[in-house]
């Protein structure tokens, strides 16, 4: 289970005492550590990949059930959107995973130790026996930083998704009513006029909402440390800060530098996001009884 | 394929040897060098590394290294996240109601202020300590102005661009940092603290007693002050000092 120590990349780097100049910013820019940093670009990638169809999910389903004419879903769908909202995010990110984590280990406690007698929690230590532990205490480092993961994903997708809903609750609503009355004078049923009238119109009315969301989102991954997670933040944070001859690159503060690097990688994130955007805006407004849609129609004509 | 499946079989079975031993995972900040810092590797390295690996070692136990945020150290530990606390943290009574302390490794070492110039005002002015720290309760009690930061780097960095007259932290970790050249100590040093320990649940005697015989057998062999002297310099308070003791 031991993890091989990351050696530098080059021969050369060995001794980075006796580099200078270019070579020493060669093998600087190539240790172990700033492989960890270009790493965590990735991470931060893979978390919104994952986070934005999950929240959309989130989302879709808060609206529907805030729109369910069955009333206690109603109640439900609304309370979460009105709570999350209301709630700041900081606290819930704090909130959530443990809460979630020690409902789980304590779920699996009474099923695989029923014979413990000794209570959960003593004063304020939260002890479960270690078959109930998640991940176990054993597991490698890997299932630990996956769980960690697995929780940030379903904190920003709960949290992001009550965004969501209400922006799609309202775009569901900007649906031109006679749209869906023509529908039901077709004889469709609400659930048909729904998904094949409502659900495919309302999205050129919801894209703004939600790329407001999406871009909150590709910047809230800071928040991804308070549950252990490491992102690009931490990584500049840590490797910018001053390094005494106690390391192998000792240098003065160069956070300035390793902030400006995270400010072109989330501008260029940006940039393109607005690209995209851009694209699924023209292709949602084609034949659509809206502003967009009607210039694109006449200009085809 | 055959990779994963060797892997995964790998894994597997060193699941199963980790078992029949018991893992500790050992909690530390990894930015407080040289009590522990993350090396150019990746890797927490430092001298409760070093201290950590030996105690693991004498013990018979295998341990694990995690890094986690100061400001949550204590939650995380008590929520069951890791088995010990080990980052440079002093033994004090407020902390002791939360936390077991295992016996100081580190005898108490003072605290000291360090500033870009000799005349900075460490009574009146803006002084920069790490959250939730000891010296940051007594900058409070001096009647300075306390400006705190999540880490111990960005309370130096604050003194370096003029955002704080002075920096106090241990001592230990200062030294370095004045050996760079553009920073001095100034004032008396401030005697802090109980010495640095290792914590644990209060609902975990069995590890605290096992971890105890393990730091009384490094003070009885003399390798726990070889290793103070290694990582603090020849001028490091050692135990068996005058002023050691628990």
């Amino acid at each position: 289970m031991s993890v091989p120590a990351a050696s530098a990349m080059f021969a050369s780097c060995a001794d980075p005492g006796t580099l200078d100049g270019l070579s020493w910013l060669a093998c600087y820019l190539t240790s172990g550590k700033h492989m960890a940093f270009y790493a965590a670009f990735g991470t931060v990638l893979l978390l919104l990949a994952i986070t934005a169809p999950v929240a959309l999910l989130f989302g879709f389903g808060g609206a529907m059930a805030a729109r369910s004419r069955f009333w206690p879903l109603q109640w439900l769908g609304r309370a979460y959107t009105a709570m999350v909202r209301g709630v700041p995010d900081i606290v819930f990110f704090l909130f959530v995973p443990i809460a979630l984590d020690q409902g789980i280990e304590w779920l699996r406690h009474q099923v695989k130790c029923p014979d413990w007698t000794e209570p959960v929690r003593r004063g304020s230590d939260f002890v479960v026996c270690a078959e109930a532990k998640l991940p176990l205490s054993t597991s490698a480092q890997w299932v630990h930083e996956s769980y960690g993961f697995a929780l940030a994903v379903l904190a920003f997708a709960v949290v992001f998704g009550a965004f969501a809903a209400n922006v799609l609750y309202g775009a569901m609503r900007a649906v031109p009513r006679a749209q869906i009355e023509t529908a039901e004078a077709y004889g469709m049923t609400p659930r048909q006029s729904f998904w094949r009238i409502l659900v495919p119109q309302m999205w050129v009315y919801a894209l703004p909402g939600l790329s407001n969301l999406w871009m909150i989102l590709i910047k809230a991954t800071p928040l991804l440390f308070l549950l252990g997670v490491e992102d690009i933040v931490y990584w500049a944070r840590e490797l910018g800060g001053s390094k005494t001859q106690i390391y192998d690159y000792p240098h003065p503060d160069w956070r300035l530098y390793y902030f400006l690097g995270l400010l072109v990688f989330y501008l260029a994130l940006t940039r393109v996001s607005e690209a995209v955007l851009g694209r699924v805006t023209v292709r949602l407004s084609r034949g659509q009884a809206t502003l967009a849609g009607e210039s694109q129609r006449k200009a085809t004509q | 394929m055959n990779k994963l499946i060797l892997g995964t079989a790998a894994l597997a079975l060193s699941a199963g040897m980790a078992l029949a031993q018991d893992v500790v995972r050992l909690g530390t900040e990894g930015a407080y060098p040289p009590y522990n810092f993350i090396n150019d590797n990746g890797e927490v390295d430092g001298f409760e590394r070093e201290l950590g690996d030996e105690l693991c070692a004498r013990a018979e136990l295998t341990c694990e290294w995690v890094t986690n945020d100061w400001d949550s150290i204590i939650p995380n530990l008590v929520s069951g996240n890791y088995d010990a606390i080990i980052a440079g943290m002093s033994i004090t009574p407020e902390r002791d109601a939360v936390v077991d302390f295992s016996e100081a490794y580190v005898p108490p070492t003072p605290s000291a202020y360090a500033a870009t110039s000799e005349d900075a005002d460490i009574e009146g002015g803006v002084v920069a300590a790490q959250t939730g720290t000891i010296q940051a309760n007594h900058v409070v009690d001096t009647g300075a102005t306390l400006l705190e930061f999540p880490t111990p780097d960005e309370t130096v960095a604050a003194v370096r661009n003029g955002e704080a007259d002075a920096v106090i932290a241990d001592k230990d970790f200062l030294v370095p940092v004045v050996a760079e050249g553009d920073m001095i100590f100034v004032g008396e040093d401030v005697p802090l603290g109980n010495g640095i320990g290792m914590a644990f649940r209060e609902s975990d005697p069995d590890l605290k007693t096992k971890v105890d015989a393990a730091i009384q057998s490094m003070k009885a062999d003399g390798t726990l002050n070889d290793m103070i002297r290694k990582w603090f310099g020849d001028e490091a308070l050692v135990w068996g000092d005058a002023e050691g003791g628990n």
